[in-house]
């Protein structure tokens, strides 16, 4: 089994584009990765998918980053 | 204000019967069709199983897949359309090309369709929540002009034309008027389909509007013979790049052909019948031979609505009749749809490129599958084979629903 963190960012290279070594824990989706605000919500609903959560939209504003993704879904699944 | 004068210096094309131009022309000159079983849906239960779908497309030279996944396929298909024409252009190596005077005008009869139903089927399943924040942008039809503009930075007029199978005619009669008018001095102008979706076919099955000749798909598409029962269903798109003479002149671009008239008129009768006597076609035919300057006898060449529908294939007939008197059984008629199918709103762009090439070619287009043509149906409609001809004067003909019509008058370009 994947750890939380694997899975996070091989969903942040399928929705963004991007290659694995390109995404450190540290990249912003906005400033590193090149997403624009729709590309943020998209991501945002294919984690709740892979963990079967469901993030609030206030949450999901503040997840910025590939470590602010990890660190929500490791606090809330 | 004199009008400027408008020609065509670059042309796209993805159509059933190849995914450029040269192979889409290539089919059209050998009579072939391009007409086959649906496969990009279960057709179980449809009583229409058959159309003319984009085939072995490879998307990545033009689109990552990324940027696909945001977009519906008509915009794809527009966008690969509007980049060959580009290419072929040569506008990208233009260094003194102004973006502020390059506008777009691609339409679509239908629109993103596809994406709607993925969407709407999620909403129902998995509630709101999950619908993709892509719905609207990569659905919506002036989405087509918007994303070319972006491709290419064409800061000038944008604009998507929606008439329904008129849609392409339109596109490209304004662009060329934008053109003449001087609001531009260079415009894509096309149109863009994708509509051979499930709630599509059924859709346009129940009204009865499709061919069922399942079991002989090539077959299907028989426009003027007594044996048509409907029209096929198609994708595909067309983008012709339209440029002021003196612009197109002073960049050295090759010059295929001049638009050198546009006529719209409506039925201002029925939602999805002609009347019988095609006479707003006809008005249709007269705006735009009166726009070209020309008398009726100008005109060698007509590629004709001709969906192989029964009621819209007399009525066409009709108004060539009402319209050409005489001159109706000089010049020649096809209907490229009998190897195409009905690209609905991309329908007019790639017919307006077949026009451009009978011109540039001296190629009479054929009507393949009329083997036996229904009564009062005695045009020369090139039944059968492509063949050989002096081509100077091309009119094309473009009908929608709402009684919309559409026509347009290409000319050889001679100084």
């Amino acid at each position: 089994m994947s750890t939380v963190e694997e899975r996070v960012k091989k969903i942040v290279c399928e929705q963004l584009g991007v290659k694995e070594s390109e995404v450190q824990n540290t990249s912003s989706f906005v400033e590193d990765l090149g997403a624009d605000s729709l590309d943020t919500v998209e991501l945002v609903m294919a984690l709740e998918e892979e963990f079967e959560t469901e993030i609030p939209d206030e949450e999901a504003e503040k997840l910025t980053s590939v470590q602010d993704a990890i660190d929500y879904i490791v606090a809330h699944t | 204000m004199a009008k400027r004068r408008v020609v065509i210096t670059g042309m796209g094309m993805l159509s059933p019967l190849g995914n450029d131009v040269d192979s889409s022309w290539e089919g059209i000159q050998a009579g072939r069709s391009g007409i086959a079983e649906i496969d990009r849906f279960d057709t179980t239960g449809y009583s229409t199983r058959i159309g003319g779908g984009i085939k072995n497309l490879d998307m990545e030279p033009y689109l990552s897949t990324k940027d696909a996944r945001k977009l519906d396929a008509f915009i794809h298909y527009g966008l690969i359309a509007a980049q060959q024409a580009v290419d072929a252009s040569g506008l990208d190596g233009y260094t003194d090309l102004d973006k502020e005077r390059v506008g777009v005008a691609i339409g679509s009869g239908i629109g993103g369709l596809e994406y709607i139903e993925k969407n709407v089927i999620t909403m129902e399943k998995s509630g709101p929540r999950k619908v993709s924040p892509f719905f609207v942008p990569a659905s919506v039809i002036n989405m087509i002009s918007g994303n070319v503009a972006i491709r290419f930075g064409y800061q000038g007029p944008n604009i998507s034309i929606v008439t329904a199978c008129t849609t392409g005619t339109h596109n490209i009669g304004y662009a060329a008027r934008t053109i003449a008018y001087g609001d531009a001095d260079v415009m894509l102008a096309g149109g863009s389909e994708m509509a051979t979706t499930r709630s599509s076919i059924a859709a346009f099955s129940a009204a009865r509007a499709l061919s069922n000749r399942n079991d002989e798909p090539e077959k299907a598409s028989r426009p003027w013979d007594r044996g048509r029962d409907g029209f096929v269903l198609s994708d595909g798109a067309g983008v012709l790049v339209l440029e002021e003479l003196e612009h197109a002149k002073r960049r050295g671009a090759q010059i295929h052909g001049e638009v050198i008239g546009f006529g719209m008129s409506d039925d201002a009768f029925h939602i999805t019948s002609p009347p019988k006597n095609g006479e707003g076609a006809a008005r249709s035919m007269n705006n735009a031979i009166r726009d070209a300057g020309l008398k009726a006898g100008d005109i060698d060449y007509i590629n004709a609505h001709g969906t192989s529908t029964q009621v819209g294939d007399l009525a066409e007939v009709s108004a060539v009749k009402s319209v050409f008197a005489d001159h109706a059984y000089k010049l020649s008629v096809s209907s490229t749809k009998s190897m195409t199918g009905h690209l609905l709103g991309a329908a007019g762009a790639v017919e307006a490129i077949f026009s451009v090439l009978a011109i540039r070619d001296g190629v009479l287009p054929p009507t393949i599958n009329l083997d036996d043509p229904d009564d009062g149906c005695d045009l020369d409609f090139v039944p059968g084979k492509s063949r050989n001809a002096d081509v100077r004067v091309a009119l094309s003909n473009s009908f929608g629903f709402g009684g919309t019509n559409g026509t347009l008058i290409f000319r050889r370009y001679e100084d």
